[in-house]
């Protein structure tokens, strides 16, 4: 279980980096913490002649808040994102989701711009992105783009990422955090395993207690993590009530079509996203009335 | 692509000049170009935990780093922790609570927690399973390395038995 021998090379700038991938291309691959890349290379599912390594490029490594977005940097390790005071108060349910990565060695290393190009359908950022609708934002020795993490996202590890581009950025519109709510739940059968499903919820009340504005996200039931858009919109009834956590979660369940696998039977993790979602709906729930007092 | 480089690796505070591939993994540097056996291997995936050392006093898996990555970095190894005086506080808790049988597990489990009781000296039997969830144990001894771990911690700060 060792690598192909390849070049290694390791830029001391963004230009730099991205001026690499422009002479190398496909043959390239870009190292950011390892953990995804690195079991792979060790497994020979990669061999590319040339590695990049970005762990000197601090310029990536931030959080920054402005008024309206949080952005982080690609190179921020999950460990960071665990604990920052800026996301632990604006982004609690990114904090949480990587809290939950791996394991603490894991998580001090691993990055949200690998994650999110990994693209892992199980994995907690890029569901926690596509919930909070999340921009990437993307850079070539021709310019930067930027694109929504639900069309970044386009299949089971494989994104809208040319080959002579990396990602810089990770920009989180700041939701507004009066009487907000989020929950997020996970299922797997060790900790630290990646979750077999796993679903988030983000919330806000109004002050007569009814719902208005709801995220709803799932992994691990499709290709890539998804949005529940038509199961968003508050019906105008009032307050959530005594059933209302089941009914959104059933009616949830009812539009995952996720594939048998062995072991893992299609019910199996339908049941899953019911019960899990469920339980982050009326987690964010609790939170969004508690904060009113 | 095979040529070999020279690089320094600095561990646990010595100098190791060596010359090595750029896909020397860091736990075969460590352990064959070093010498220093302490560091394990045992799944090369990330996944066992053995070849858990410490960059710049973080853990990490040395089989998921490159030793050319290593270079202007401090790497701390078991051998690194007990120092002149003997054991650290963890290695003579891991020992008065067995914490140990075969020992294969032992050396990423003891750097994992030097590090992460330096930044968290009072934590949970939650938060110490959290942890020690990312290191495998086949001669399953979990029970006495929380043991070991809490009795650590609690010298750490003082207090008595
Ligand atoms: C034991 C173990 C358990 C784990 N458990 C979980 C888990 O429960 N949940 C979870 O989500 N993840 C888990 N992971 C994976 C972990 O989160 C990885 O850190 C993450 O998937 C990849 O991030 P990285 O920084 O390590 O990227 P790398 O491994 O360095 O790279 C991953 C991929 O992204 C590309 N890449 C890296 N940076 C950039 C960039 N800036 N621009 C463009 N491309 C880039 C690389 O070329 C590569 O293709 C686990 C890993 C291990 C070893
Ligand atoms: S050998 Fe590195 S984690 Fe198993
Ligand atoms: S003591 Fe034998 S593997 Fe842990």
């Amino acid at each position: 279980m060792k690598p192909v021998a390849f070049d290694y090379q390791r830029p001391a700038s963004v230009e730099d980096a991205v001026a690499l991938l422009q002479a190398h291309g496909r043959s390239a691959k870009l190292l950011s913490g390892g953990q995804s890349l690195g079991p792979m290379l060790n497994m020979r599912l990669v061999r590319p002649e040339v590695v990049i390594d970005l762990n000197d490029l601090l310029e990536l490594d931030y959080v920054r808040e402005a008024a309206d977005v949080i952005e982080i940097g690609a190179l921020t390790r999950h460990h960071r994102l665990a604990t920052a005071p800026e996301i632990l108060r604006a982004l609690p349910l990114l904090a949480y989701a990587a809290a939950t990565i791996g394991h603490f060695a894991i998580r001090q290393r691993g990055t949200i711009g690998g994650s999110l190009v990994h693209a892992d359908p199980a994995a907690q950022l890029p569901l926690v992105a596509v919930t909070l609708a999340a921009e990437i934002v993307l850079r070539s020795a021709a310019g930067t783009r930027s694109i929504p993490a639900a069309d970044f996202l386009q299949n089971v590890m494989t994104v809208d990422l040319n080959e002579d581009e990396m990602v810089v950025a990770i920009r989180f519109p700041k939701p507004s955090a009066a009487k907000a709510g989020w929950g997020m739940r996970l299922f797997s059968r060790r900790r630290g395993d990646f979750a077999i499903v796993s679903a988030a919820v983000w919330l806000r009340r109004n002050p007569d207690g009814r719902l208005a504005d709801m995220r709803l996200g799932l992994g691990g039931v499709a290709p890539v993590p998804f949005r529940l858009h038509d199961l968003e919109d508050p019906d105008d009834e009032g307050a959530p009530g005594e059933s209302w956590a089941s009914d959104l979660a059933g009616q949830a369940a009812q539009r995952v079509e996720p594939e048998d696998a062995p072991g893992l039977p299609a019910v199996y993790r339908r049941e899953l996203a019911c019960n899990l979602l469920r339980g982050a709906l009326t987690d964010a729930l609790s939170l969004a009335g508690e904060r009113h007092g | 692509m095979d040529s070999r480089h020279d690089i320094e690796l600095s561990v646990n505070g010595d100098t190791h000049r060596i010359s090595v591939q750029a896909r020397r993994l860091l736990s075969d540097a460590l352990r064959e170009d070093c010498g220093l056996t302490g560091t394990h291997v045992g799944c090369e995936h990330g996944v066992c935990g053995a070849c858990t050392v410490l960059i710049d006093g973080r853990p990490a898996r040395a089989c998921l780093t490159y030793a050319m990555q290593m270079e202007g970095h401090e790497i701390t190894t078991i051998e690194g922790l007990g120092g002149t005086d003997g054991y650290s506080p963890l290695q003579q808790a891991m020992q008065d609570e067995h914490g140990l049988q075969c020992g294969f597990c032992t050396p990423g489990i003891l750097v994992t927690f030097e590090a992460y009781l330096r930044d968290n000296p009072d934590p949970t039997e939650d938060e110490i399973r959290d942890v020690l969830s990312g290191n495998l144990c086949r001669c399953t001894g979990y029970e006495n390395i929380v043991a070991a771990v809490k009795k650590a911690a609690a010298g750490m700060r003082g207090e008595p038995e």
